[in-house]
């Protein structure tokens, strides 16, 4: 039993923005990284069905640059078996291109299931995870919120979360991709112990093969518009709350 | 290679309303709007879908009645290799997303989701979206592809209307074995208070930062007179049932005043929420993508106005 989960590391800005000298990014000085929080999800999903089963390996695939390896070794303290960098430099981060990059190596890995995140919080594409299915010839389901499978077994029955509160319950064929919603489970802490640990276990580190046309290049990033924005209530918490207090009270009349 | 072929979404029997904001989108590009319903009830939907600036609809009754996608992959694929577009356009809806990705990257077409404008400049595609939690926006190009494949944002772009006076006609598809089949729907448990109908929420976000939080909310809302709603985190992390959610894979809200509070105002959440009558965002961050669509903002500590508001009703 072999479950691979692809994750990313995500970049979180902060209040104040610069762009690189070309226009086409923020400048790396203003963002935060961390592990993507769909991710986590998907890998505490491997772990899960794992330990259910007793025996099997979960393997972590991500593309990035080396500082990207911190969020694959959170993987590795939730208790990932094994993980594969494929290298970011020079791959376009749109998600054809991404899926491009990771389908050779999960392949190579012939795992039973396939785990994305449904998307990233940086840049909300919802895309790579099918994108990949297509490229491995794989059936896919996007947006599971609840996965029912038995190691081995050639089906699995999954919830697919629509929008609305509905829910589509579907029975897809094994080996496929899954990309995975957040609230499915609740993701393990990794302790401090096993996080030190993490820093110490190997990741296989490969180059991507060629990738092709990216999905889409972005020609200018900048800030949006405010448009006509929010009248910002100044001052102390008690003047706020005043301010509040009036305008619900003027609204609801 | 001309035209933009829209891609009908329906649930139910029913067209869902991103439908008609793909083809006013589709109506500011140039070439002929071809619309495609596909579906075993495609006949009776392809008349909701005949409205005003479609020029064609395609319909395909092949494959399951309900969404599937690999049915929806393979009549995608075929009604393109028909029309030849130049764009293709599509929700960008949880269906959307299980097969689109899969279309554009077999085409070797371009593609982008989560868009929010669309243009032209000189012949080329330009299509705008958010980065970096909708704090920063980003002009996108599809350097080299023929056709490009774009998700668009759900009520971004007004409905279109009027009737249409589009001809329809047949596509024949071929009929493939769905790997992922639906079996059945399932209404999430509506629980006890009802969201969609309130005048007043007061809904709270991962702000509050832990579960014990939640009761003092439940009293402020109480005291002021308001229906509570939360932020997806909160439902995730269970400490809040389903039915009290706002935004896309929530309920859909219209309240007269929306208080978020500790609401950063992901896109998922301001699809649920932005036509509240008046929104007000309180949030630490002076950049939290909430305060682009609340009408009054504040940026302080949840906790310290909800101190102050206790005080006040």
């Amino acid at each position: 039993m072999k479950i691979v989960v692809c994750v990313k590391q995500v970049a979180v800005l902060g209040d104040e923005v610069e762009f690189t000298d070309d226009e086409r990014d923020v400048d790396s000085d203003f963002l935060d990284f961390a592990l993507n929080e769909w991710d986590s999800f998907a890998t505490e999903e491997a772990l899960q069905i794992r330990e259910r089963h007793g025996e099997g390996e979960v393997v972590v695939v991500s593309v990035g640059d080396e500082d990207s390896e911190d969020a694959i070794r959170r993987c590795l303290a939730m208790g990932a078996d094994r993980a594969v960098r494929i290298e970011g430099e020079g791959v376009s981060r749109d998600p054809i291109s991404l899926a491009r990059a990771l389908a050779p190596v999960v392949r190579r890995e012939e795992p039973d299931l396939v785990f994305c995140g449904v998307q990233s919080s940086d840049a909300v594409q919802a895309a790579t995870g099918v994108a990949l299915a297509e490229l491995l010839g794989l059936p896919r389901v996007a947006v599971v919120t609840k996965l029912d499978w038995d190691a081995g077994a050639k089906t699995a029955r999954v919830d697919r979360e629509l929008e609305g509160g509905l829910v589509d319950l579907v029975e897809v064929d094994i080996p496929a991709v899954l990309t995975i919603q957040t609230g499915i489970n609740e993701p393990r802490y990794a302790t401090l112990r096993a996080i030190k640990q993490a820093e110490q276990q190997e990741v296989a580190v490969v180059e991507p093969e060629d990738v092709g046309e990216p999905g889409y290049a972005v020609r200018r990033m900048f800030v949006p518009p405010k448009g006509e924005g929010a009248e910002m209530l100044d001052g102390s918490p008690e003047a706020i709350a005043q301010r509040i207090k009036e305008l619900v009270e003027e609204r609801m009349a | 290679m001309a035209g933009t072929l829209v891609v009908a979404e329906h649930l139910r029997g029913e067209l869902r309303p991103v439908t008609f904001e793909l083809v006013t989108a589709a109506r500011d590009l140039e070439g002929p709007l071809t619309v495609l319903v596909a579906g075993a009830n495609a006949a009776a939907l392809a008349e909701q879908a005949n409205v005003e600036g479609v020029d064609e609809i395609l319909t395909c009754a092949a494959g399951p009645e309900e969404f599937e996608n690999d049915a929806a992959q393979a009549v995608l694929e075929a009604a393109i290799e028909e029309v030849e577009p130049e764009v293709a356009l599509l929700g960008f809806t949880i269906n959307s997303m299980g097969f689109a990705p899969a279309v554009a990257v077999k085409l070797g077409a371009g593609f982008a989701s989560d868009v929010f404008a669309v243009s032209r400049d000189g012949g080329s595609v330009v299509a705008q979206r958010s980065f970096y939690g909708a704090k920063v926006n980003a002009e996108v190009e599809f350097p080299g592809a023929e056709r490009v494949v774009l998700l668009l944002r759900p009520t971004s772009w007004p409905p279109a209307e009027g009737a249409g006076s589009a001809q329809t006609r047949d596509l024949a598809a071929p009929f493939v074995d769905s790997r992922a089949r639906h079996n059945d729907y399932q209404e999430v448990a509506a629980g006890d208070v009802d969201i969609t109908t309130a005048d007043f929420l007061l809904s709270i976000g991962r702000g509050i930062g832990e579960k014990d939080a939640i009761p003092q909310f439940e009293e402020l809302a109480e005291k002021m007179g308001a229906t509570l709603s939360v932020s997806r985190p909160i439902v995730d992390a269970g400490w809040m049932a389903n039915a009290r959610q706002v935004g896309q894979s929530g309920k859909t809200v219209k309240p007269k005043v929306y208080l978020a509070l500790g609401i950063s105002g992901a896109v998922q959440h301001l699809a649920g929420m932005k036509t509240a009558s008046t929104i007000i965002a309180v949030n630490t961050d002076p950049e939290a993508a909430i305060f682009n669509v609340a009408h009054y903002g504040a940026v302080a500590d949840l906790f310290e106005v909800a101190d102050e508001l206790e005080k006040l009703f």
